[in-house]
């Protein structure tokens, strides 16, 4: 299988006069379609690490190629566009906008590179309500959902531009077991009928366990990598 | 709709309460705006038509000994062709006379009008409160306070004299009410063929004239025209501006004050807006640092908080305009004299009402230029980071 990504010794110091390394000489190659959780104690640099592959963040130094292209040749705008058509994120705290719907917030990737809604958009946003199952509730507004809801109605607008890669950064975090269950359920769903790359970080041993690999960072350091 | 308006109309929904509260600031700062200026204009415009709406605004006379012009006609045939602007030309005869009562005795200007076309100068006709104008020779017209003060009534025959104590009897056959006490104490109004019969003489000693609304400050300049298409006959050229000198000082200071009013208004809109803007895109950088994350471009950042700025700024406008005419209207029926009518007129100019909504929704935008640059440097990482 060809890499979708690749990072090459990527390290990550923040401030200038008390540093602090929070990554060290990472080096990672993740699989198109595959599955991938991060695992790793808090303030282990695994957010880090997912948001320099959100190309969010710039590594100190090193290399970040997604689909053969570095990352550090690109211009802001084009990394902008770049994470628009490529990058679905999910974050822990779902981050949709409360002045819109769900099936606004939905739309809202496509928006920003489009300036017209297709009928066939729609109906793409319509199926991805259905696949999340909301279709219900797809008309409230962000702000009238529970938070199991609003977190798919986020894996949802992750999904509305048929991205190569999915990054989740504890997507249950704030879920009860019963909806995290429901929401790996679907993420997994999604990988298979999508093929859609996804790496999750996690907190949680047992959805870690459910992924093709699982990745585990200490110090600023891979640690583990297992390839099930 | 593009994405950035949506996104900014959306913003602006979503706090309702403080969008309301720009709007009113801005709408309020325009309607001082107008009121002020709609105030300030209609101030000059009826200070001037007072001044010199019905008086000559430039005239020619003779330095020559005995005053007189010659060929008048052929004068004024000249004088229409130098500017349209000038609007109502006439040919006076004045002379400096005595009018005699009951042994007593006191000075009168005695004009001598082509009655129609020094009416379209002094409103002559809707001057006369009592009788008419005169026609026939020797027929006078005499102001108010002369009427009351020596009791007169229609066809009373009064006795002029000339410096050269020539005694002449005319009939009073009209009273006219200048509204100016001066005017009506000293003026006895009679034909020019009665003038010039009088003085046995067929020339005048000024040619009177106006010219049109819009140019009347533009009349030393007709005036200077007039007097380069005359150089050869040796008058002498008066105009309105050169003889106000104090009045035009003081309606520029008028005018310069309002200004700055307008200014400091507009100043203080503008740190408003500013000042709240920025507040809203602490309020809401969580969503643009999120719409950042998903591919929104700086520059769209931007954009959302300078529409929000317009939209401020067009609706502030609007509903500042009718603020500033109710405020304008609800002024000329509360700040009225005792006879009803308005302390001011004001002076509705629709130009000027629409630039001050323009100006309104252009400083609105560039308010909004600070928090766009703000909105467009933020970092979406440093949102997530701190969640």
């Amino acid at each position: 299988m060809e890499n979708i990504l690749e990072l090459r010794n990527i390290n990550k110091i923040y401030g200038t006069e008390i540093k602090n390394q929070v990554l060290y000489d990472v080096n990672l190659k993740i699989n198109e379609g595959s599955f991938n959780s991060i695992i790793g104690q808090s303030g282990s640099g695994k957010s880090t690490l997912l948001n320099i592959i959100g190309t969010l963040d710039k590594p100190t130094s090193g290399d970040v190629i997604i689909s053969g292209k570095n990352v550090k040749d690109m211009k802001l705008d084009q990394l902008a566009e770049y994470r628009n058509s490529m990058i679905g994120f999910v974050f822990q705290f779902h981050y949709l906008l409360p002045e819109f719907t769900a099936m606004e917030n939905v739309l809202i990737p496509y928006r920003i590179g489009n300036n017209k809604v297709s009928n066939e958009i729609r109906r793409r946003a319509d199926d991805l309500m259905n696949l999340v199952g909301l279709e219900k509730v797809k008309n409230n507004l962000a702000t009238k959902m529970s938070g199991g809801q609003q977190q798919r109605v986020a894996i949802a607008r992750a999904l509305i531009n048929q991205p190569k890669m999915i990054l989740a950064d504890e997507p249950t975090g704030n879920l009860d077991s019963d909806s995290t269950e429901v929401i790996y359920e679907l993420l997994r769903k999604i990988n298979q009928e999508l093929k859609t790359t996804f790496i999750i970080i996690t907190h949680d041993r047992r959805i870690a366990e459910k992924a093709d690999r699982i990745i585990e960072i200490k110090d600023g350091k891979i640690n583990l990598d297992i390839n099930k | 709709m593009k994405f950035s308006l949506q996104m900014a109309l959306r913003f602006l929904r979503s706090s309702k309460g403080q969008t309301l509260m720009i709007i009113i600031g801005i709408a309020i700062g325009v309607s001082v705006q107008i009121f002020i200026g709609s105030l300030i204009q209609g101030l000059q415009k009826s200070l001037v038509d007072t001044t010199i709406g019905n008086a000559s605004q430039i005239t020619i006379t003779n330095d020559r000994d005995d005053k007189l012009i010659d060929d008048h006609k052929m004068l004024m045939d000249k004088i229409k062709t130098t500017d349209d602007d000038i609007i109502n030309i006439t040919a006076v005869y004045d002379s400096a006379t005595f009018l005699a009562i009951d042994n007593e005795s006191q000075s009168l200007l005695l004009r001598g009008f082509d009655i129609d076309t020094a009416d379209k100068i002094y409103d002559i006709y809707d001057r006369i409160y009592l009788g008419k104008a005169p026609i026939k020779d020797n027929e006078i017209i005499l102001g108010k306070q002369l009427q009351e003060k020596y009791d007169l009534s229609l066809n009373d025959r009064i006795d002029i004299l000339t410096v050269d104590r020539v005694d002449q009897v005319f009939t009073v056959v009209g009273f006219f009410d200048f509204k100016v006490t001066s005017l009506n104490t000293n003026w006895g109004i009679t034909t020019l063929t009665t003038s010039q019969t009088v003085f046995d003489s067929d020339g005048i000693t000024a040619i009177e004239m106006q010219v049109d609304e819009g140019s009347v400050f533009e009349a030393d300049a007709i005036a200077a025209k007039i007097a380069e298409q005359l150089y050869d006959y040796d008058l002498k050229i008066d105009n309105w501006k050169d003889a106000n000198q104090q009045l035009l000082s003081g309606l520029q200071g008028q005018s310069v004050s309002s200004y700055m009013i307008q200014v400091f208004v507009m100043i203080s809109v503008i740190l408003g807006i500013a000042s709240v803007l920025a507040i809203t895109v602490l309020q809401k950088s969580r969503q643009v640092g999120i719409l950042k994350a998903m591919g929104i471009k700086n520059k769209v950042a931007g954009q959302i908080f300078l529409f929000e700025g317009f939209i401020l700024g067009f609706l502030g406008a609007v509903l500042g305009i009718l603020f500033g005419l109710g405020l304008a209207y609800s002024f000329t029926i509360f700040a009225v004299n005792p006879d009803n009518t308005p302390v001011v007129n004001l002076y509705i100019d629709w130009r000027f009402i629409f630039i001050s909504g323009i100006i309104a929704m252009i400083a609105s935008t560039l308010a909004a230029a600070f928090p766009a640059i703000r909105s467009s440097r933020l970092n979406p990482i440093d949102i997530i980071r701190n969640n």
